[in-house]
């Protein structure tokens, strides 16, 4: 084997790659070939580091060197200067913000220093369609463990022991759910993983997927010994073409090595995997829906229990967890119940993986202890609020989930406060937002999600979702009556008593949670016909003030609509019949002269 | 597709092989040679010193050793230079090496730890940055 010096880990996950990551990659192989260095540089493309605000992203070793944002014109000075004359380069690297100095280590950016990995070990330190790699950072070593020196009683115990809880959304203890799927009698067994992801803003299951695909099938071996399957399915969101290729290649050259398929690793126990690509709805990511969707039908979901742990696939008992919930597998069987028990809370043991996004320094994918503080994603990890915004709300937990307010930043991150707070775990998205957010805009935002993915099976889902949805935007319209807050929180607990699936019984969520947080916001839109936020366009007006205009002709340029009149070096005028409130005078407008002002309620300023 | 199934104990040997990896990627060598990569190093050969030395590390299958490169030494006549560091031991620069030289620092100094005075120049290390 060729000794390299030094590996260049160019990060492949679909956020680099949509930034040129690929090219990059090839402009890196190219510079250091023509430079005669080929046999002492490894370049390697990786998964995901979670840094996706920041991509094109390599990470340079031995030194750890982290660049951002590369261009393949860096490269021939990048490589010039680092890799021949050993000069880290400091254009090139990380300053965090509202700083002057660059942090050349990875390990030393906040971002990173916080996190930490069990889910997301490989993450960016291994090449994901190299098995040989995934080995050489223990791969395997559990499942091998788990075939060889226990008993699936055993297996399931640990599991249990750990603590582990579903990391899907519902946080059900996963060693309780193999072991009811052990004593089950029916035969044959299935094993799912569940990698549908479909709750808007999230990438956490892609990542993994794409950065570690062996994890994901160590955790399905280990699981499908301890229930007793021979056969398990991966079901993949369609629209991640990217997770869908390298999970096939890692079950290629698992096969090859006799990881999967007939008598692994000599043992005698046979399992095999396929992958199913799935049907490209939100609901179909609940676990009933998932099941007929393997089956060939059409992606409803049915009436629970029975639970797929006794009647899944076909009819029979099933094991489907998380992609995440599989990933913790294989750490937890080498490294035992105990350590894995150590980190979290009670009742949260572990990590949890969270996709951070919306007003935030440093949007992506977090890996954190259970029981961490709000605050400590936010400003620790995240790196606060851009532009010298205040934080206004976090919303966690996706469609199902809901908004904490500012008061509770100190909230521990753990299943039960999460709930208690009227948020939920959900499966790990985040969105922060700041005071220009408008939380009824927000709630109509997540119940149109809800109502147009709404599989219409059941009427209180199907209608609940779309009442709410119309009553939020009228409200949002500057047409909503006191009436309709009453109306809205009676649907909503009806929604959630009466709805069939997950689905419906957390879309009232975003709804009442705002509503517990942010009521002075809905009355100010009903009682004032006032957003708080200057949001909803209904509600709010342009308006140039005459004493600040200088007559420039920018603004009249830049509508869209032709909605603004004047002349070179006349006040300009903007006439609020023709406008659309898009705002492309306000932004276009000079800073320094800043005629462009918005405004919301009775009387036009506030 | 081939048909080479594994046993645990090729698992392990696997893993064994591709330890020089993980050493380098986790930054935690036993040890780290850096070969000094100026204008004036790489005028005076020190192309020759890195190659003399990846080829040496190859031959002897050496897992947990880091090599890297600096910039100039602030010594130009002295190139090529380069800085060699056991762990949890001050660092020793050899100069006005030759691949013979190097050859015979990484089998005395690196592997065995015992240091080759009369190539050694002082003992102690510039910072990286
Ligand atoms: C509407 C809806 C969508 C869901 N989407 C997903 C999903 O995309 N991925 C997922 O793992 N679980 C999803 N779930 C949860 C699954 O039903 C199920 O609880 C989970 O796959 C169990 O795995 P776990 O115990 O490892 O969390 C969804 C549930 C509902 C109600």
């Amino acid at each position: 084997m060729k000794h390299h010096r030094t590996h260049l880990l160019v990060c492949a996950g679909t956020g680099c790659v949509s930034c040129g990551a690929f090219t990059l990659k090839e402009a890196l192989e190219k510079e250091v070939a023509g430079r005669g260095l080929q046999d002492e540089v490894l370049v390697v493309a990786t998964g995901c580091n979670g840094f996706c605000e920041r991509g094109p992203i390599v990470v340079v070793h031995p030194e750890g060197i982290f660049y951002q944002r590369l261009t393949p014109e860096d490269v021939p000075f990048l490589v010039e200067e680092h890799l021949v004359k050993g000069r880290p380069v400091q254009k090139f690297m990380y300053v965090p913000p509202a700083e002057a100095k660059p942090v050349p280590k990875m390990t030393d950016i906040d971002f990173f220093k916080h996190q930490r990995l069990i889910v997301l070990r490989n993450r960016g330190r291994i090449d994901p369609e190299k098995i040989e790699e995934y080995i050489a950072y223990d791969g395997y070593e559990a499942m091998a463990k788990a075939l060889t020196e226990m008993t699936p009683e055993g297996i399931i115990a640990e599991i249990s022991a750990s603590g582990l809880r579903g990391r899907g959304g519902a946080g059900f203890p996963t060693g309780r759910k193999w072991a009811l799927c052990r004593r089950e009698k029916a035969e044959p067994k299935y094993i799912i993983c569940n990698g549908d992801e479909g709750d808007p803003g999230a990438f956490m299951d892609r990542s993994v997927l794409e950065a570690d695909p062996h994890a994901v099938v160590e955790g399905m071996v280990i699981g499908a010994r301890a229930i007793g399957a021979e056969k398990g399915f991966l079901y993949i969101r369609d629209e991640y073409p990217l997770a869908v290729q390298r999970m096939g290649v890692a079950l290629g050259q698992a096969r090859e090595l006799g990881l999967l398929g007939k008598d692994i690793l000599g043992t005698g126990f046979d399992f095999d995997l396929e992958i199913v690509r799935g049907a490209g709805a939100f609901v179909s990511g609940e676990e009933t829906a998932l099941i007929a969707s393997i089956e060939g039908q059409r992606a409803y979901p049915r009436q629970r229990p029975p639970y797929p742990a006794e009647h899944g696939l076909w009819g029979r008992p099933t094991v489907i967890n998380n992609v995440e919930t599989w990933a913790n597998v294989p750490s937890i069987i080498s490294r035992g119940a105990a350590w894995f028990a150590g980190l979290g809370t009670g009742t949260s043991k572990g990590t949890k993986v969270f996709s951070l996004v919306g007003k935030i320094n440093n949007t992506g994918l977090v890996e954190v202890p259970m029981g961490i503080r709000l605050r400590e994603i936010v400003y620790g990890i995240g790196g606060g609020i851009p532009g010298g915004r205040e934080f206004k709300a976090i919303q966690i937990g996706g469609p199902s989930g809901g908004c904490v307010p500012r008061d509770l930043l100190d909230l521990p991150v753990d299943y039960e406060s999460l709930t208690k707070a009227g948020a939920m775990m959900g499966s790990g998205g985040m969105i922060v937002m700041d005071e220009d957010t408008c939380m009824v805009d927000i709630a109509l935002y997540f119940l149109r999600f809800t109502e147009e993915e709404s599989c219409g099976k059941c009427a209180p889902c199907r209608l609940g979702t779309r009442q709410m949805a119309g009553i939020l935007a009228r409200i949002a319209g500057g047409q909503g009556t006191d009436d309709d807050l009453r109306k809205l929180e009676e649907l909503a607990l009806t929604v959630k008593q009466g709805a069939l699936c997950g689905l419906g019984q957390t879309a009232p969520n975003p709804v009442l949670s705002t509503l517990r947080y942010f009521r002075d916001e809905y009355e100010a839109h009903i009682r004032e016909r006032r957003c708080p936020a200057k949001v909803c366009k209904n509600l709010i007006t342009y308006d140039i003030e005459p004493d600040k205009c200088v007559g420039c002709l920018l603004c009249l340029k830049a509508c869209p609509v032709n909605a603004i009149t004047g002349e070179r070096k006349q006040v300009h005028v903007i006439d609020q019949a023709a406008c659309i409130k898009c705002g492309a005078c306000m932004n276009i407008c000079p800073p320094k002269v800043g005629a462009v002002s918005k405004h919301s309620g009775e009387g036009g300023r506030s | 597709m081939s048909t080479k199934k594994l046993t645990i104990q090729e698992l392990a040997r696997i893993r064994e092989k591709t330890k020089a990896m993980t050493v380098l990627r986790d930054g935690a060598g036993r040890a780290k040679v850096t070969v000094h990569m100026g204008t004036c190093g790489i005028a005076a050969g020190a192309r020759g010193i890195m190659d003399a030395l990846l080829q040496e590390i190859e031959s002897r299958a050496v897992q947990d050793v880091i090599v890297t490169t600096s910039g100039c030494a602030g010594l130009c006549n002295r190139e090529p230079m380069v800085t060699v560091e056991i762990k949890d031991r001050p660092p020793v620069k050899y100069a006005q090496l030759t691949p013979e030289k190097m050859r015979r620092i990484l089998a005395e100094h690196v592997l065995e730890g015992r240091v080759v005075a009369e190539y050694a120049l002082a003992v102690g290390s510039e910072t990286m940055y």
